[in-house]
């Protein structure tokens, strides 16, 4: 404590100019490009008077469909940053043998690694999960929007906030240094004084209280508003999957927040949950945040695995296989992530039949897992397969995943698991399922519903450039991390000395430049198919001869989704609804009631955010001032009622003729 | 089946339930492992003393006792609360909400009592393992308790103001489940923390 009245302690807390990392020349370039780029992209934004447009139609949107797709905007633009951090380590360890220690100081490094996997996991991989389960789930059970269209904005803006705060950690001091777990007494205050640990932790509260509110919205949706006869068994699988996935969230994002919410409270108030002395217990972190990280894992994979079977079963245009049996197996998969988290550190030394249980009960989760590869397969077997993008992607997947599947069951052998702990074959492994099962997953769901999002298919060129870049470039990259692990090389070294380790590293930089003209030729592939719209448009809203619900809307879908909500008979509705010569209502219609926009999201998420950066620099008084405008703001909000309005009969009408004589001009 | 529209599509206004009560069960549950977590850490540190104070030297537990029999009396008051608002007495569920909420503060009050006195004594909560758990979980629900006050004294607001609509009973539903939530939470806390924790 000063003993004597410091303003400028009060306001700035830590922060000053030697924040800035001025010295490395590296962030140096990195913010000239994001300051030119941002400069470019606000000034044409100006130019063209976007900013009333955006903040009216998307900022303050709670349209499902539109937050859903600013969810993959975010995940696709942080896939940019997490991979250049991929790219950094992949030079480095290719570079850094023995007198040439690479370009990268080992305090920069060891940040690069962190934000890499943090980025990957809660900026990546989950706005992109969410986003799709958004955009998919209420089209899929024929609703309106979800449950809480507000709280869904509410959600967006606290992820988008939290991935916020870690980009301005590149420019503003520094980023964490101890993986992206955090295990203490690393992340403790003694070894971590800086504020790396603290921009870990608040981004991820401020995120994770978003993924935790936006669990809860969707399962409520799909509880309580599928369309009238979709009873449970008769819900798409990618619902279900949905829906498990939820119940995951909210069943572990709390564990997480309590457990980094502890963390925060040694570092800032010198408690003794973590410390190593007065009673604290390292050890409690690591069971802990494994008990939210693994069923983390399956929350990613589960909603891959459901747009996997949407995709088998358009692209085979047959019933999927097994629809009992692929809905028990998400189920037990559900249950089963509970019961394995301590295979992450068998070491710590818990006992032969600790470590067997968890050993078993690893090895049993491959069983539903292995029942869903033989539904897609059997799904496949005689079916009239077109390899669209959506389907190689699967295919692909299904390849690259169980490999990765296989490796893990050897990992989940307690003894051979003490040898390969911490090695790069762990690293190869979790990349084999994680970009086999969950990117490859999202980029299937990306190709599968673009055209019910933007009207348009994406282009196939480009988009099979993608494809081959991505799967041989993993397999390029990766297959030697799996023979350096098995030599005994450890993860996050940024320096060797056995010069014959080199090739591999080599070799597996070239598959990293690989994937990166992937994911270019995939933003080519937007920008191609945008040009090309009028080319690709897709007036039948239904351009795969789809089976689920969302095809039987207009692409894109009008807000109201549905002008009458569908009745439902069957799984694969649509399919169902085509075989039986369905007809599309073209009078008659209602008033349809609808919420309104509301920019409160907005708002309270940018005052958490402030409290977030506030506490991360120690600067007390803004973070007292931003927690009391965020309540205000939150208590402002609950005053107003008028939260809906009614989209008059005949607007309705105008829409849906709109879409009749498209229709007529095509038959 | 008949092929006109109607067979395939609910021609009529279709509104599917309401799942705000679904929907904060839900909240409620997660938060109850905010709280699971909590009381885990204090069962793997709860007898972490690093040699300093044990629960059974400085557990007032008289103290204790009031404090429970206030939050316990709360909800029974919330009860009476509810009660009169599905006979639509505005002023007398207003009453019973006040009462409500002086009670939530007085059990606030001889909370932060509590710990001022046990902090002013050394036992703070970075002095052990054991003092960093109890004071993290009892003070959580603390926390919880004061943001229900603050909801309760919203609500009783925003009901003078626009009467028992659909929105306003939905919300007391709400606060009430949390508000007896808190009280089930109080419960484990008065029997695992204090009550065990005196026991040698």
């Amino acid at each position: 404590m000063p003993d004597h009245f410091d303003l400028t302690q009060l306001i700035f807390g830590r922060l000053s100019l030697e924040a800035i990392p001025y010295h490395e020349p590296i962030l140096i370039a990195t913010f000239a490009g994001v300051a030119l780029g941002g400069i470019g992209v606000l000034s044409l934004m100006t130019y063209f008077k976007l900013w009333g447009p955006l903040w009216r139609d998307w900022v303050t949107s709670i349209d499902h469909k539109k937050i859903g797709v600013m969810y993959i905007v975010l995940g696709l633009v942080m896939l940019l940053r997490g991979f250049a951090d991929a790219v950094m380590m992949r030079a480095q360890q290719a570079l850094s043998f023995g007198d040439s220690h690479g370009f990268l100081p080992p305090h920069h490094y060891d940040q690069v690694f962190t934000a890499h996997g943090v980025i990957m996991i809660f900026f990546v991989a989950m706005p992109l999960v969410t986003g799709l389960m958004n955009f998919v789930v209420p089209l899929q059970i024929g609703a309106r929007d979800v449950a809480f269209p507000f709280l869904n904005n509410f959600s967006f803006w606290m992820t988008t906030f939290g991935a916020g705060l870690v980009m301005v950690s590149l420019f503003v001091g520094e980023f964490a240094r101890t993986g992206w777990l955090a295990y203490p007494p690393l992340s403790g205050i003694l070894a971590s004084p800086d504020v790396g640990v603290d921009y870990y932790i608040w981004s991820l509260q401020i995120a994770g209280v978003g993924t935790l509110l936006s669990g809860i919205n969707l399962i409520a949706t799909i509880v309580k508003m599928r369309a009238p006869g979709m009873t449970m068994m008769k819900m798409p699988v990618f619902t279900w999957t949905s829906l498990c996935t939820n119940v995951l969230i909210v069943a572990a994002f709390p564990v997480l927040t309590a457990v980094l919410a502890m963390l925060s409270m040694d570092r800032t108030f010198g408690t003794n949950f973590f410390t190593a002395d007065a009673g604290g217990d390292p050890m409690m972190y690591v069971n802990l945040i494994w008990v939210w990280g693994h069923p983390e894992v399956y929350i990613l994979i589960l909603p891959a695995f459901g747009v996997f079977s949407e995709v088998v079963s358009t692209f085979c245009s047959k019933r999927l296989f097994g629809y009992t049996s692929m809905v028990y197996a998400t189920v037990v998969i559900t249950i089963l992530s509970y019961l394995v988290w301590l295979h992450h550190f068998f070491t710590m030394g818990s006992g032969a039949s600790v470590n067997s249980f968890f050993g078993i009960t690893t090895m049993i989760i491959s069983i539903p897992t292995g029942a869903k590869i033989f539904n897609w397969l059997f799904t496949m077997y005689r079916g009239r397969i077109r390899f669209e993008l959506p389907m190689m992607w699967t295919v692909s997947f299904m390849i690259t995943f169980v490999i990765g599947g296989m490796t893990g069951v050897l990992l989940a052998v307690p003894p051979a698991d003490f040898v390969l702990h911490n090695s790069l074959f762990l690293i190869a492994h979790f990349h084999n399922v994680i970009i086999g099962g969950v990117v490859f997953g999202m980029f299937a769901g990306i190709n599968y519903w673009f055209p019910k999002a933007f009207g348009y298919k994406l282009d196939p060129f480009w988009g099979k450039c993608s494809f081959w870049l991505w799967s041989i470039g993993f397999w390029v990259a990766f297959t030697p991390l799996y023979v350096l692990g098995l030599m005994g090389v450890t993860r996050r070294l940024s320096h060797f000395d056995d010069p014959s380790l080199r090739i591999w590293f080599i070799i597996a930089a070239c598959g990293a430049g690989l994937v990166a003209l992937g994911i270019g030729s995939m933003l080519i592939q937007f920008v191609v198919s945008f040009i090309n719209r009028e080319k690709l448009r897709d007036t039948t809203g239904d351009p795969w001869n789809g089976r689920t619900l969302e095809w039987s809307t207009s692409s894109p879908p009008p807000v109201y989704n549905f002008a009458f909500t569908p009745k439902v008979y069957d799984n694969d509705t649509w399919a169902d609804m085509k075989a039986n010569g369905y007809k599309r209502p073209q009078s008659g219609f209602i008033d349809i009631h609808m919420p309104k926009n509301t920019a409160a999201g907005f708002i309270i998420a940018a005052f958490a955010a402030v409290v977030g950066f506030a506490l991360i620099w120690h600067m007390y008084l803004i973070a007292v001032v931003g927690f009391i405008g965020m309540i205000a703001a939150t208590i402002y909000h609950t005053f107003n009622y008028n939260r809906d309005f009614y989209i008059k009969a005949d607007e309705v009408v105008r829409t849906e003729d709109a879409r009749t004589r498209l229709l007529e001009s095509l038959a | 089946m008949s092929n006109d529209a109607s067979s395939r599509y609910y021609v009529r206004e279709h509104h599917p339930e309401n799942g705000t009560l679904l929907g904060f069960w839900i909240y409620l549950m997660s938060d109850c492992l905010v709280f699971a977590c909590l009381f885990a850490a204090y069962a793997v540190l709860g007898r972490n003393y690093a040699a300093g104070a044990t629960g059974a030297e400085i557990f007032d537990l008289p103290l204790v006792a009031v404090n429970t029999s206030l939050l316990l009396i709360s909800s029974i008051t919330f009860g009476f609360a509810m009660l009169e608002m599905q006979k639509k007495n505005q002023r007398t569920t207003l009453i019973w909400l006040a009462i409500t909420g002086l009670l939530g503060a007085g059990f606030i009050s001889l909370e932060l009592k509590e710990f001022i006195h046990l902090i002013l004594e050394g036992n703070g909560p970075n002095r052990s393992g054991f003092l960093t758990s109890f004071f993290s979980l009892v003070g959580t629900h603390g926390l919880h308790v004061t943001f229900g006050i603050v909801w309760l004294v919203t609500l009783m607001t925003q009901l003078s103001k626009h009467g028992f609509t659909a929105a306003n009973r939905r919300r007391m539903m709400c606060l009430s489940m949390f508000w007896h939530f808190l009280d089930v939470v109080w419960i484990g806390v008065f029997t695992f923390v204090y009550l065990m924790g005196v026991l040698p």
